[in-house]
């Protein structure tokens, strides 16, 4: 699940992770309240929405008083941002954070992540903060520092003074540097964080060690536990069916293709992906219906398939082991039923009750392809289509 | 032969009174795996499916002698399990609970380092030597005896290409589940490893997705170590980056971990690449003829 950058600060705050003083706004007026409030010379508006590169697309605009707060607050809010990570439609900007201008001596990176070679968190330092630390790795991965860290001792002083030091903060700033890092550490191991990135974190004129940005991604296997992340959750932010879908406990990703797809297990689903598009169709979604799918669970699986408009036909790929195909073919017929189903539906059943599965398909009078393999039922939904 | 389990492995069911591990009990009876007890906390004295229920795995390791347990506990629950059957030294624990929160599997990762038991799992659909052991909730019905080793990260993936290969007569020697997770207990390598040794196994079958760089870490042990043909598959090729496919470590993130980075290092490192999950089980196939195992390896 991802956050804002304001309500990513807030949690950073809570954890004595020094950030820049700011305030959400939803509307002009509240910008401009903001930064009255906040009362510095200088303030930032930054739009809040989930995705990078911001700043490139015109959604980050230092403010030098609070007449230009009000211009780019009008300017900024109610805009579609496009940028790298948004993908050609944009997002739309519906609430700033405005936030004290401060005086930066020099941007760095620090970032946390789990790293998988290793199965341990590990705190990545770069000099070269306001890049992209892919770039970063790309062209000069000698520029990155990496500290492996033992969940039994969490981040260590020496490992954060070592990354200080390897990245060349400054002497007078290492023990708030220090300080932040260990902060940040507490945060993505009581938050359940899969990642944390503050991209620049600054050192200032006034001494501070600031994160000028937060990025904070949470594991969504621990939102059970983390009531207050799920408070930050901003549906504006999500796509629709993938909403609906986590309603019923069913995993979604919207494509861009033709042919819906629902499936059992997520290797399954992205291969049943694969090999539509080998025989040259474009699937139009990822969905794996789980382990536990019951008829209900499959009758919304085929709503949110259906509720996209893009959708000409459906391919229903079933490998049962936890998952019995009498189950899903229950589901089908009901979910069939239910929606009135008015494209070309092939189903491919394999695994425990088969047989069952197939009968219940076969006397439900509906008109369903019934397919051998995978290839067949890719084969034939593809040429249905088309 | 076989690796990991056989026909004397002793089974423990942790969570064995969910609907279902009942489900899963059962049929893993059916199968003929050996359930020796299960354990659920207040459930201690009673019985399931003809099976004793105990209320912790110290207790039932010490009445049954089970050496090996399965894990159904649900995922806030499941890192707690994995760490009493670890404590109850057990050769193996499989976890099939999916969901499981990653810090949790990094401390109990961390909590296992030198200790003697084996993890399969979590969020994997289990091990099977056919008919000899299933452990998990595979469909036992499409496994054959045979000779090939099957280890994958993905359930019903491992499930496609098991049918594909007993359908065209090729059984298997066993099938590893290693999980969808970015934190995992055994990992490709380990499997691999144990498939070389085993001589019952005479070629493998590898099926990885995108996300991560255990695939890669893999193809490079094959090409220093393994004495026996490797034939891979990678879900996932036409996967949009930055967006997780149903699996925690499905996800292509910086530009790591892609199915093409993966093939690539598979290629070139001798382990030839299925190109659609339907011709999993005819690359194997094709394989064998060339190393001259075709013969060996056809089981019926």
């Amino acid at each position: 699940m991802n956050i804002h950058e304001y309500q990513g600060k807030e949690i950073l705050r809570k954890y004595g992770v020094a950030v820049p003083n700011g305030k959400v706004a939803y509307s002009v007026d509240e910008a401009v309240e903001a930064a009255e409030e906040l009362g510095t010379d200088v303030s930032v508006v930054k739009a809040q929405i989930h995705a990078g590169g911001r700043g490139k697309a015109g959604g980050v605009k230092v403010a030098k008083n609070i007449d230009e707060v009000r211009t780019y607050a009008d300017e900024i809010l109610g805009k579609t941002l496009v940028t790298h990570q948004t993908g050609p439609e944009g997002k739309e900007v519906k609430r700033l954070l405005i936030e004290e201008g401060c005086d930066i001596k020099k941007e760095y990176y620090i970032g946390l992540v789990l790293d998988r070679a290793t199965s341990k968190v590990t705190m990545m330092a770069s000099e070269e903060g306001g890049t992209e630390i892919e770039e970063v790795a790309a062209k000069t991965p000698e520029k990155i520092f990496k500290e492996v860290i033992d969940p039994v001792t969490g981040l260590l002083p020496y490992q954060a003074r070592r990354l200080a030091f390897n990245i060349n903060i400054p002497n007078e700033y290492l023990s708030k540097a220090v300080k932040f890092m260990i902060g940040l550490y507490q945060v993505f191991i009581e938050k359940d964080c899969s990642i944390a990135e503050i991209n620049p974190l600054v050192t200032t004129g006034d001494g501070d060690v600031l994160a000028l940005d937060a990025k904070l991604n949470f594991d969504d296997n621990a939102l059970f536990r983390q009531k207050d992340v799920v408070d930050f959750r901003d549906l504006d932010e999500e796509d629709e069916k993938e909403i609906e879908a986590s309603k019923f406990d069913l995993s979604y990703v919207a494509l861009d293709g033709n042919i819906g797809c629902m499936v059992n297990g997520a290797g399954l689903a992205m291969s049943t992906m694969d090999i539509i598009k080998h025989y040259d169709g474009e699937p139009a979604n990822f969905l794996d219906v789980g382990g536990g799918a019951t008829a209900e669970k499959v009758t919304a699986a085929f709503k949110i398939i259906l509720s996209d408009e893009n959708v000409k036909g459906i391919f229903v790929n079933i490998f049962g082991g936890i998952m019995k195909c009498d189950v899903i073919a229950e589901g089908v017929v009901q979910a069939t039923k239910e929606v009135g189903l008015e494209i070309p539906l092939v189903v491919r059943l394999e695994g425990t009750n088969v047989d069952d599965g197939k009968e219940i398909l076969a006397n439900s009078g509906l008109d369903i392809t019934p397919a051998e393999s995978m290839a067949d039922g890719a084969e034939k939904i593809v040429s249905l289509v088309k | 032969m076989s690796v990991f389990i056989d026909k004397n492995t002793k089974v423990l069911v942790q969570g064995i009174t969910g609907s279902t591990a009942l489900f899963h009990t059962k049929q893993m009876l059916d199968y003929g795996t050996k359930i020796v007890g299960g354990v659920t906390p207040k459930k201690g004295g009673t019985e399931v499916e003809g099976v004793p229920v105990f209320n912790t795995v110290e207790e039932a390791v010490n009445q049954t002698g089970a050496n090996a347990s399965v894990i159904y506990v649900p995922a806030p629950f499941a890192a707690d399990a994995i760490i009493e059957a670890v404590d109850a030294e057990l050769d193996l624990v499989i976890c099939i609970t999916e969901h499981i929160p990653v810090m949790d599997m990094v401390k109990v990762k961390r909590y296992m380092e030198g200790k003697k038991t084996r993890l399969v799992g979590p969020n994997c659909p289990g091990v099977i030597t056919p008919e000899e052991c299933k452990i998990g909730i595979m469909p036992g019905y499409i496994h054959k005896k045979g000779h090939i080793g099957v280890v994958s990260r993905s359930g019903t993936l491992t499930y496609e290409a098991v049918h594909q290969l007993s359908e065209n007569g090729f059984g298997q020697s066993t099938a590893v589940g290693i999980g969808g997770d970015p934190v995992n207990g055994t990992d490709f390598i380990d499997t691999l490893q144990a498939f070389n040794e085993d001589p019952e196994t005479e070629a493998v079958m590898m099926i990885g997705e995108i996300g991560g760089t255990a695939e890669e870490e893999a193809a490079e042990w094959v090409k220093a170590n393994m004495t026996k043909p490797v034939v891979g598959f990678i879900g996932g090729a036409t996967a949009p980056p930055g967006k997780r496919m149903g699996h925690a470590g499905a996800i292509i993130s910086g530009g790591k971990g892609t199915a093409d980075e993966k093939i690539k290092t598979m290629n070139n490192c001798g382990i030839e690449v299925a190109e659609t999950p339907s011709v999993m089980g005819e690359t194997l196939i094709n394989v064998l003829k060339n190393k001259g195992l075709y013969e060996k390896c056809k089981t019926h």
